[in-house]
């Protein structure tokens, strides 16, 4: 029944991408790893979704996989469908796939420092970008490459500077600048500010969402921040080893937190109210990537687990039309209620 | 009004750009040991264009005059005769222009091939570098001397024989080391990011690739032509590089063995010559690395 409603919505919905029961591994000689298990993910037009979860849990693997720039060898989609606008790019040529890259799909990378060429100008590198998708030459692209410096508030007349005669804040500008260059339907931001001081996150952020608003750019904003998806997300989804277990809007997420692991996950945060008390990490590590529980993936780590829990894969469980928890301890009957907030 | 705003846009633009290599110019300059390896090399580049025109090939570089022979540095001959009684300074000078021209072409030749092949192997990876690798290692496991002797010796003794002789063995060392540079930025985020906003391969290659991994590539190059410079007088001076009377530093040298104890300046004039050369193109060659890579600005 759930599926049908499921479908409903789907075909309701104005989706700039859409990645359904995507399976990718990576194959080593240690062993294959389960990076992406059966992960699911819908970005609506204009809206951002974020993505969070722990180191290792599949977040970057999600974004590169839009770009179908997973490494090969060793990733490999084992199966599953990534459409773009409503198109499935797992089918395009890689001809298609360049085209895609950079115009309709653009990343900002984590790490501003290194993911700028250091021995070509901030304008040029710019540049490159209109020039491989947009008419007009190298003089049209380089005057494109100014204005869009003067957008993220960089003189244009630094363009013919190099990436190590500017800051890590504005790097990362110049990074969102040519991500944005080609005007983007979809923008993957993974980590963006990660790698930068608290004061330029903010300043980072605030650009981000306004230049969001001005061209009404879909983002997936992959980070590990509580505090950037409170600020910049209109949805989340919380993945645990490669699969969504928990999705809703802000409001779901944060005040109807259903899944242990995303409680668990709040609770780590240091609270301003209560400076004296303790930070509740979530105790253990990731399980082994290459060794997943067979139940679900969670419940070595989880105070709520159950027998059932280490044999069966939880359901999804809807509690509204956006929110749906994969878990246990809830059916459609004590959904609403919010059992894991009772200890 | 917005006319000139971009007007005077441009003309700033333009005086960036030229600084730009300003400033590599400006950080050579500050390194006095380039800056004297620079000063040799456009000597010595000057000598090798200039000589064969000065110079009457004929009357001057190889007419014998048995009566000269064997004098030792004056007025007349500032660095003797040899034992044909021909001008050593006058050879010496000649012989710049044929060690030059055939270590710069063989150096292009090789480098040009060796870049194609070592970006290809790195960038690619898997099967194509495998391939490429094990021919190139093919030719590094036999010795450069031999395989140039072999090749020499088959084809003749000519400067065209001599060049394909140093390319073929100078290939897999401008492979290797193409190869090895290109590997350490293949996976750099910046080259991730390239792939992400849509670039092609050869885009990437040409454009990202290769300007990073430039460093060790000039370093090579300079190194390779001074090493080219002393395989051909190696090669010269067991009789198999520039066929006589065209004067050649090796050559020069092998004449001179016989009469090293009586006539010791003989050998001291060429000798220099090639040290002259390859310490002066190492030098050069370091200083380049420091000054273009903007790492170190």
């Amino acid at each position: 029944m759930s599926e049908e409603v499921k479908k409903e919505n789907t075909n309701a919905k104005d989706l700039t991408a859409e990645i359904k029961d995507l399976v990718v591994e990576f194959r080593t000689d240690y062993g294959v790893v389960q990076a992406l298990n059966s992960m699911e993910l819908e970005i609506e037009r204009g809206k951002t979704l974020g993505l969070v979860g722990e180191t290792g849990a599949g977040k970057t693997t999600t974004g590169l996989s839009l770009l179908r720039l997973i490494p090969d060898p060793p990733g490999v989609i084992v199966k599953g469908s990534i459409k773009l606008d409503g198109k499935d790019i797992l089918s395009m040529s890689d001809k298609e796939m360049q085209d895609i890259r950079g115009k309709a799909v653009a990343m900002i990378f984590q790490d501003p420092m290194t993911s700028l060429d250091p021995v070509m100008t901030v304008e040029n590198q710019i540049a490159e970008v209109i020039k491989l998708h947009e008419e007009g030459g190298m003089e049209h692209a380089l005057t494109r490459a100014r204005e869009m410096l003067e957008l993220v508030g960089i003189p244009g007349s630094r363009g013919s500077e190099y990436p190590h005669q500017f800051s890590g804040g504005m790097k990362q500008r110049v990074v969102i600048a040519m991500a944005l260059a080609c005007n983007p339907e979809l923008l993957i931001a993974d980590e963006p500010t990660t790698a930068l001081d608290v004061t330029i996150q903010a300043q980072v952020l605030e650009m981000m969402k306004g230049l969001r608003e001005k061209y009404n750019t879909s983002m997936l904003m992959i980070t590990h921040d509580l505090g950037i998806v409170a600020e910049i997300c209109d949805k989340v989804s919380v993945i645990y080893a490669g699969h969504v277990i928990e999705h809703g809007t802000l409001v779901d997420i944060f005040k109807n937190t259903r899944h242990p692991y995303t409680e668990g996950l709040f609770n780590s945060l240091p609270n301003l109210e209560n400076r004296t008390a303790e930070l509740k990490p979530i105790k253990g590590l990731m399980p082994d990537p290459s060794n997943l529980p067979k139940g679900c993936a969670f419940c070595p780590r989880c105070d709520y687990a159950m027998e059932i829990c280490k044999t069966e894969k939880p359901k999804r469980v809807y509690r509204n039309d956006t929110h749906y928890v994969e878990c246990h301890l809830y059916n459609e009957d004590n959904i609403q209620e919010g059992k894991v907030s009772i200890r | 009004m917005s006319n000139t705003a971009a007007v005077h846009e441009n003309e700033q633009i333009s005086i960036k750009k030229k600084s730009q290599i300003v400033d590599v110019w400006k950080r050579l300059c500050r390194n006095k040991t380039a800056v004297l390896g620079l000063i040799i090399v456009a000597i010595l580049v000057l000598i090798a264009i200039f000589a064969p025109i000065v110079l009457d090939y004929e009357n001057q570089v190889i007419k014998t005059d048995y009566g000269n022979a064997l004098k030792a540095p004056c007025a007349a001959h500032p660095f003797g005769t040899d034992e044909m009684g021909r001008d050593i300074l006058v050879r010496v000078l000649y012989a710049t222009s044929t060690s030059l021209s055939i270590g710069v072409v063989t150096v292009i030749v090789s480098l040009t091939v060796g870049l194609i092949l070592g970006s290809a192997a790195g960038y690619f990876g898997g099967k194509v570098d495998m391939i490429i690798m094990r021919i190139m290692d093919i030719f590094l496991a036999i010795p450069g001397i031999l395989l140039a002797i072999c090749i020499v010796a088959s084809l003749g003794n000519s400067i065209i024989n001599l060049v394909i002789a140093q390319a073929v063995s100078a290939v897999p060392t401008f492979a290797r080391v193409v190869r090895g540079a290109v590997m350490t930025v293949r996976d750099a985020e910046y080259v991730e990011a390239a792939r992400a906003i849509g670039a092609k391969d050869s885009t990437i290659i040409f454009h990202d690739v290769l300007p990073n991994s430039l460093a060790p590539i000039i370093v090579q190059t300079t190194l390779q032509v001074a090493s080219v410079i002393l395989s051909i007088a190696g090669l010269s001076f067991i009789g198999l590089g520039i066929p006589a009377p065209r004067p050649e530093w090796g050559a020069m040298l092998s004449a001179s063995r016989a009469y090293i104890r009586d006539y010791s300046y003989m050998c001291l004039f060429p000798g220099a010559a090639i040290m002259i050369t390859i310490l002066s193109l190492n030098l050069l060659g370091d200083g380049l690395r420091d000054a273009l890579d903007p790492r170190l600005r």
